[in-house]
Order: C-alpha cells, then sequence, then structure tokens
C-alpha cells in the first residue's frame, strides 16, 4: 500500500484494516503519535489527514490511501504548526507531555481553518483531547497566543 | 552564608554513567551503558570532571547534570538542574541531562532511603544535596583555575560556565579546567549561597524538557525501538488471584503478524510484529478464565466490611486532651461518616516496559518512579545477580503513584523470560483501568463537640482502610501505625482542646491498592474539611470566619486562608445555583494551600467547576512557574477524582474500562484556575500533589453552599444524584 507521510510517499505491506497508529509507531517507527486509549476517547493518537483533525487509533490505514498524513513530526514545517509550536514553548503548556502531540495536532487543525477561535471554538475542537496533567488553562492560552501571534503575554489562565 | 559539612555521598566518584540523554535512541542508549567506564581516568587528554553522582563536565564543557528523580511533569528535571546550576554557575542552556541509572547509594532520596520519586519530595529532598554538588564542583573548578594562574582562589569568579580571575580578566571555560579539576581533592567544606544572591532560584525559568515535548521526539518508555524488539499486549485475570482455564492458541496464532502466546499462571500475552496483531492476537485467543476466590465479590461487599471495621478502635496516631470526656460534656454532638471510593489512576502513556532477557543478563527499558525497584523485580524474576540486569529509565507519561508500583515490570520480565527476542509489553486502556493499584476505599467517622457558643471543644476521627505503608516502606511502619493512612488528618491545625485521631487498618482481599496523587492525604483533607464545613454550618457561622478563629496558632494557615478568601471574591453575591466552597490543606509536605472553589449545579443536578483561586505557602521556591503549574495540574487531577472518579467491582471485577466510563475532566469542562503564591524563605514544602489534596473538598463544601445539601460520599455527582432522590 501506498501512503503519503509528512510529504514523503511509504509503501508498507499491512493489513487494511490496520490502524493508522500502529502503521505509524510499530512499522514505520514514528513514535511522536502516541497510543492512549484505542477507542478515539482521549485524543493522544490525533494526527491529520488532509488537514483534518482525526484518531489514528481507529482509523484503518485503507481510509489513508490517497490522502495526506500529517503527523507531530511534521506539523512544525506547516506555518501554522510552527507558531503553535512556538506559543506552547512560550507559555510551558507540557507537563508530562505525553497527550501533546494530539494537542498540537487538534489545534493546529483547528487554527489553519479558524484562524481566530473563540473560546467555544477552542471547547469544541479539543475536548476530545484529554490531558491528565491539567494542562488545559495552558492549552487554551497558547491557541490563543499562537492566533494572535504574540499578543497574549504571560503564562497560565485562560 | 550556610556552610555545610561534606556528606558522604560527595566523594569523586568513577562513573556516574549509565544514564539515558533526553531525546536518545535505544542505539545510542545502549552505547550510554557499555560506555559508562571510568571517566575520571578515561586517559589524561579526555578526563571529565565527575565531583559526584550528579555532575559531569567533559573537556568540551558541555554540562551533564544526571536527574536523581524521575520527570513526570512536575517538572523536576527544571527545578533540580535549576539547584545545581544555581551553584555550579551554569546557564540553564549549557546543560545536558541524563536520567540516572538504578543506584539507592548515588541517587537515593532522603525521604525513603532509596531512589523514589513519589509523596511530592523531590525539591524537599534534594534542595540541600544538590545545591552542594554544584557547590563543590564550583569550588573546584575555581581552585583550578587558580592554580592555574597562581593566584588567590578567592580573587577568581564563576559565572555562566567561565571561571575569570577578576583582577587581571584572564579566563578558562569549565570544559578546558574540568581535567585539573578532576585531579584536584574533593573539598570537605563548602559555602552555600545566600539566598538573597540567587540569580535562578525563585525566577520562572523556562522547562528544559518543553522541546522534545511539542515536536514528538521526547522518548517515553513506550516509544522504545529496539533491533527485532517484538510487541506483546496482555490480559492478566480480571479478578484478582484468578486463572486461565482454557483459550484457543490455534485461532490466535494463524493471525498474521502473530509470532508467540505466551502463557503465565494469571495472565496471557501475544507477542507480534505490532501491536494491531497482538490486539486481535489476544481477541482471538477467546480466554475463558477460572475466577477462583474472589468471584463474587462486589463493592457492597468490601463497604459492608469496611462499616463494620470501623466499630472497633484502631491505633491511636494523635490524641489531645480527653476527647471521651470532652465530647459527654458537650452542648452539641455531630457525627457523620464520610466515604471515598477506588480510584484508577490513568495515566496517558498505558503501562507498558520493554525486557530483553539474554542468556545470563537482562536489560529493561521502561519509565519507573523507583528505578531501583524495577532493577530488583527484574532480578527477582530472571535470578540473576543485580548487576546483571541493566534498567534504563524515560520520561513518565504520566505517574500519579501508579509507576511507584513495578507489576508491570514483573510481569514484563516474565513474558520476556518466554522469548527470544526484545519484547515490549504494552497493556492496552482497558488492561490499565482494571489492573491499577488502586487508590483504596476509605470508610471514616467523624464525631465532634461544640460547646454552647458553637466553638468546637472536640473533635475524633477514625479512619478505616489499609495500611499501604506495611506493604510498600514496612521499615516505616512502627507500632502499627500508618503515616500515609493518616496523613493530613493528624496534622489538623485547628485549635481544639481534645482530639483523636486513629486508624483501623482494614485490608482488601480483592484489588490491590497503592498510593494515588495526593497519598492519604487527598482522602483524609476531603473528611477532614468537610466535616469542618459541617461544624461551622451547625454554629451558624461562615466557613472561613469559623475556620479563622481556630487558627490561631497557625499564622501560615491564616494568611493562606486570608488570600484565597479574598481573591476567591469570598462572600461576594453569586447567581443562583452557584456556590462557594473553602478548603485548607495541611499535611507532611509542609505545605500550607487553601483553596476556594466556586460551583454550579444546574437544573439537571451536573456539577460544573467554574473558577478555583488557590493560594499557596509552599516555602522556598525554585521555580514560580512549575509551582503554578503543578497547582494546576494537581487541581484538574482532583476535580476528576473528587466529582466522577469511581471504580467499582462487580463480581470480582472491575466495572470502568476506558475513558467513556471512567470519567475524566476535559477542555471544555475546565474551570477558570488561579494561583497565588506566598514568598518567604521557609524551608521548601511539597507541591506536586497538595492541589489535588485539597480539591474534593472546596467542591463538596462549594455544593453545599450551591444546593443546601451536604455530602459524605465521593464521588460528588453520585453522590449528589442520591441526594436528589
Amino acid at each position: 500500500m501506498d501512503l503519503m507521510i509528512n510529504g514523503e510517499r511509504r509503501q508498507i505491506d499491512v493489513p487494511s484494516d490496520m490502524p493508522v497508529l500502529w502503521v505509524l509507531r510499530d512499522v514505520l517507527g514514528m513514535t511522536g503519535t502516541k497510543f492512549g486509549c484505542g477507542m478515539a476517547l482521549c485524543g493522544a493518537c490525533t494526527v491529520q489527514l488532509d488537514g483534518q483533525a482525526i484518531r489514528s487509533c481507529v482509523t484503518p490505514v485503507s481510509a489513508a490511501a490517497g490522502k495526506a498524513i500529517t503527523t507531530i513530526e511534521a506539523i512544525g514545517a506547516t506555518p501554522v504548526g510552527k507558531k503553535v509550536q512556538a506559543a506552547w514553548i512560550a507559555l510551558d503548556v507540557p507537563q508530562c507531555g505525553y497527550c501533546q502531540s494530539g494537542q498540537i495536532m487538534s489545534a493546529s487543525a483547528l487554527l489553519a481553518r479558524n484562524a481566530r477561535p473563540t473560546d467555544a471554538d477552542i471547547d469544541a475542537a479539543m475536548a476530545g483531547n484529554i490531558c491528565r496533567c491539567g494542562t488545559y488553562g495552558r492549552v487554551r492560552a497558547a491557541i490563543k497566543r499562537a492566533a494572535n501571534g504574540a499578543s497574549i503575554s504571560g503564562r497560565g489562565g485562560r | 552564608m550556610t556552610t555545610v559539612s561534606r556528606r558522604e555521598f560527595v566523594t569523586v566518584v568513577a562513573a556516574a554513567g549509565g544514564g539515558l540523554l533526553l531525546g536518545y535512541r535505544a542505539e545510542g542508549a545502549q552505547r550510554a551503558a557499555s560506555t559508562a567506564t571510568a571517566v575520571a581516568t578515561a586517559g589524561t587528554t579526555a578526563a571529565s570532571f565527575a565531583p559526584n553522582a550528579f555532575i559531569r563536565i567533559p573537556p568540551d564543557g558541555i554540562v551533564t547534570l544526571v536527574m536523581p528523580q524521575a520527570e513526570m511533569g512536575q517538572g523536576v528535571y527544571t527545578a533540580l538542574s535549576m539547584l545545581l546550576a544555581e551553584e555550579l554557575e551554569v546557564a540553564p542552556g549549557q546543560i545536558r541531562l541524563e536520567h540516572a541509572p538504578p543506584d539507592d547509594k548515588l541517587y537515593g532520596n532522603q525521604f525513603f532511603g532509596e531512589q523514589m520519586t513519589g509523596a511530592s519530595s523531590s525539591v524537599r529532598a534534594f534542595y540541600e544535596p544538590l545545591r552542594r554538588a554544584g557547590a563543590t564542583a564550583r569550588a573546584m573548578l575555581v581552585a583550578a583555575a587558580a592554580a592555574s594562574w597562581n593566584v588567590d582562589p578567592a580573587s577568581c569568579r564563576a559565572h555562566k560556565g567561565v571561571v575569570t580571575h577578576t583582577p587581571t580578566r584572564r579566563s578558562l571555560t569549565y570544559g578546558v579546567l574540568a581535567a585539573r579539576a578532576a585531579a584536584l581533592q574533593v573539598p570537605d567544606k563548602v559555602t552555600l549561597k545566600d539566598p538573597k544572591d540567587f540569580t535562578l532560584i525563585g525566577t520562572p525559568a523556562k522547562r528544559l524538557d518543553t522541546t522534545g515535548k511539542v515536536n514528538g521526539t521526547a522518548q517515553f518508555g513506550i516509544d522504545v525501538r529496539l533491533p527485532g524488539m517484538l510487541i506483546a499486549t496482555v490480559a492478566a485475570s480480571p479478578v484478582l488471584g484468578g486463572k486461565v482455564a482454557r483459550l484457543d492458541e490455534q485461532k490466535a496464532k494463524a493471525m498474521p503478524g502473530v509470532r508467540q502466546i505466551v502463557r503465565l499462571d494469571d495472565g496471557v500475552a501475544v507477542v507480534a510484529d505490532h501491536m494491531w496483531a497482538a490486539k486481535q492476537g489476544l481477541a482471538a485467543l477467546d480466554i475463558r478464565w477460572d475466577d477462583g476466590p474472589n468471584a463474587k465479590l462486589s463493592t457492597p461487599d468490601i463497604v459492608q466490611g469496611l462499616a463494620k471495621a470501623s466499630e472497633s478502635p484502631g491505633v491511636t496516631a494523635r490524641k489531645d486532651g480527653d476527647p471521651e470526656s470532652a465530647l459527654a460534656g458537650a452542648a452539641k454532638k455531630v457525627e457523620a461518616v464520610y466515604e471515598a471510593p477506588f480510584l484508577a489512576h490513568v495515566t496517558m502513556e498505558p503501562m507498558n516496559c520493554t525486557v530483553h532477557v539474554r542468556k545470563d543478563s537482562c536489560e529493561v527499558w521502561t519509565g519507573s518512579q523507583v528505578l531501583s525497584r524495577a532493577r530488583a523485580a527484574a532480578a527477582e524474576v530472571t535470578g540473576f545477580p543485580l548487576e546483571k540486569v541493566v534498567v534504563h529509565n524515560h520520561l513518565l507519561g504520566g505517574g500519579f503513584g501508579r509507576r511507584l508500583e513495578v507489576d508491570y515490570v514483573t510481569q514484563a520480565v516474565r513474558i520476556a523470560k518466554q522469548v527470544n527476542a526484545p519484547v515490549k509489553v504494552v497493556w492496552t486502556r482497558e488492561e490499565d483501568v482494571q489492573h491499577d493499584v488502586y487508590r483504596s476505599y476509605y470508610y471514616d467517622r467523624m464525631t465532634a463537640g461544640l460547646d454552647a457558643r458553637g466553638t468546637p471543644v472536640a473533635w475524633t476521627h477514625r479512619i478505616v482502610g489499609p495500611a499501604i505503608i506495611a506493604r510498600y516502606l514496612p521499615q516505616a511502619f512502627k507500632d502499627g501505625k500508618d503515616i500515609d493512612a493518616v496523613d493530613g488528618a493528624v496534622q489538623l491545625l485547628y485549635d481544639i482542646p481534645a482530639i483523636q485521631v486513629e486508624h483501623v487498618r482494614h485490608e482488601e482481599p480483592v484489588l490491590n491498592t497503592g498510593f494515588w496523587r495526593g497519598v492519604g492525604v487527598t482522602h483524609n483533607n476531603f473528611v477532614v474539611e468537610s466535616f469542618i464545613d459541617e461544624l461551622a454550618a451547625a454554629s451558624k457561622q461562615d466557613p472561613v470566619a469559623f475556620r479563622r478563629t481556630l487558627l490561631g496558632k497557625s499564622p501560615r494557615a491564616v494568611a493562606v486562608l486570608d488570600l484565597a478568601a479574598r481573591e476567591g471574591r469570598w462572600g461576594k453575591p453569586l447567581p443562583s445555583g452557584r456556590g462557594r466552597g473553602v478548603a485548607l490543606l495541611y499535611s507532611d509536605w509542609s505545605t500550607y494551600l487553601a483553596q476556594v472553589a466556586e460551583v454550579e449545579v444546574n437544573a439537571s443536578g451536573d456539577v460544573r467547576v467554574h473558577r478555583i483561586v488557590c493560594a499557596v505557602d509552599c516555602g522556598r521556591i525554585v521555580n514560580p512557574d512549575i509551582v503554578k503549574a503543578q497547582i494546576e495540574s494537581g487541581v484538574v487531577y482532583g476535580i476528576s477524582g473528587a466529582v466522577w472518579g469511581e471504580v467499582t467491582l462487580k463480581n470480582g471485577r472491575v466495572e470502568q474500562s476506558n475513558f467513556h466510563n471512567y470519567r475524566v475532566l476535559r477542555m471544555n469542562e475546565a474551570p477558570q484556575i488561579e494561583v497565588h503564591l506566598v514568598r518567604n524563605g521557609e524551608a521548601p514544602g511539597g507541591i506536586g500533589e497538595p492541589g489535588t489534596a485539597v480539591t474534593a473538598a472546596a467542591l463538596n463544601n462549594a455544593i453545599y453552599a450551591a444546593t443546601g445539601k451536604r455530602l459524605r460520599k465521593l464521588p460528588l455527582q453520585s453522590a449528589l444524584a442520591l441526594a436528589a432522590r
């Protein structure tokens, strides 16, 4: 099967029902995308398919054929992803960091289609990404910072 | 200025190595481990300076700090590096970090006598040792520079990795000085900086682990990749004590990618080329279990056992005055029973451990809060001596106490013993939720006496639950006293003349129980601060004012209470359906924390937390931004646990399995959280857990303020639904 991952064509030989998550992690060795629940409940495995945030743990690889897969390893190469990562660093968002690949992939997809998200937009886009370290306030602030350039200063809170 | 004597561990160690570079590749890690030879004697041309186990300075001048504690999000790598860097005089940008290898002697946490990251102890335990380690190294580098210029060391100054002779402005870098410093005697005494001269400690320095965590390169245990590595997933008996009865091995083996079925007494693992094949293979096994003796037990049976145990006295942990006669003479008696359920940790990174068992050695890659225990566990299973077991630690995708246990290491080594290749054992989320080492169910009996004016004259608190310390730290379990079971209850700050706190030990046969973020305090603070609120109501006094009058001997507690009340707009009107609750925390962490929570209970009875204000006095602050982050984090974890958290048993099986039925707080439900810090020079207090521990009571008291319903059982959402019936 031919896949387009981070702009590169990759040929893989796996069952067509194998979720994209395990293709990335266990076949291609791209471990930035994380396993959290296996049921599309936590968002740790979020990647982008043609720019749309999807849960790779329940997306069969056959559904990704012919589409562009973007993962955390390459999101920094997009203008939005670069801004999001910079905002995350500026506000020191991550704690344990395990969910952050998924948070960043969801946030980047949101900002790519909505440059000025409201709190409600952020809630809707990010409710599927669980963080047990409770970085939600900083994730929200970082999304706003990325949306506004560097106009939101300070750390934490909404 | 503080002058401290050299302690035993400040000696020139030949090798501090074996640790893993952050963001390493496993191949590199193996190299690092195998080259952990005598760095100080690696030849005169390339000698590294390693005056103690925490610092290595090779000739290239890149300062390597070896991190004795595990990084699980709490910011400890940054905070501990700041302690070292402050005294060593290096800039955060000049530092490279390594995970420490297992070694209790070099990296033991002084509170536990072993390498342990838990109990909010890292900064408290290492505040002085790491500063001393840094100061020792700096003094030697300065001495080496002074000797090479033949000048008085007092005329030299170290700054950002460079020693300068102030009068002549000559300078040498640490890298250049490393070999010369390595030849010097480690000084017996070093002088630590006066806190007023701190340039790093107390500042919101940037975290050192952020970059790898935003670009996918951070390496957690689950990310380990080794040549020839296989992936396994496992099903342990769903009932503790059960065994495999039968399974369909042929069907599983026929699945593409499945390599091997590994049978354990109490479980089965499927070893495969990738996780997808392993998962499908496991499902195809269609395992039938012999549930064993616990097959009929359910939560109500456990609660019944606890309730019965609560009728007998326990071991007294604190006794002031004569509570019995004080109660007999009280104008009013208030009694209550509080209950707190089993809780799962649900770290975002499911349990996992990679193991390669070779003919006469074993290598383990995992994320652990207790690395030396992980090594001992692997040695025990394989029968190899400790020195034949190498364990590599990683970043932890959440700890919360779950990774204080090594059950998943033991299990992975048992599996790997039967596999002729390195194997990564990864638990599914279902396995993780259903085979946790849970926060125990607790059952507490409270009694208080009030005099005619409503002032408390007696307080008795009987805690019923297991003695986790007896299993986990038996050397700390003395005279039947479990310091964890009564933590946060025994330090009651309120001026009440007669107080008794007891613990009735009651062990659970059907679930493994252990430490959960906030340990004993999480449960005790919920009980103590809910009950003191009941007393305020019984004496018709404002909850903040009532607490204040009882805190005459605790000015630091009064200060945080006042600060939280002010910033939390205590007493200001709120829309209907909303209420504010307050809770105060003090425990063995030595941190004072007051929280004001603003909660809404809507028309359909759903709890919604709108705003949380915390006032924190944790003594000397190493990094205020990390302290704030930890309180934000603790509060979110605390809300999940207090509002929805509950693991229940039916016929010996845990009923919850994944995030759909073990609900945790999400972005759209997260409140605004404000953290206000009190700055002072008191000894550092713990900060990783207080935010979690204080939240349940504040929320409970806010629900009372909003609805008039007094809840005495967690989780609050279920208790509220019951109260509404």
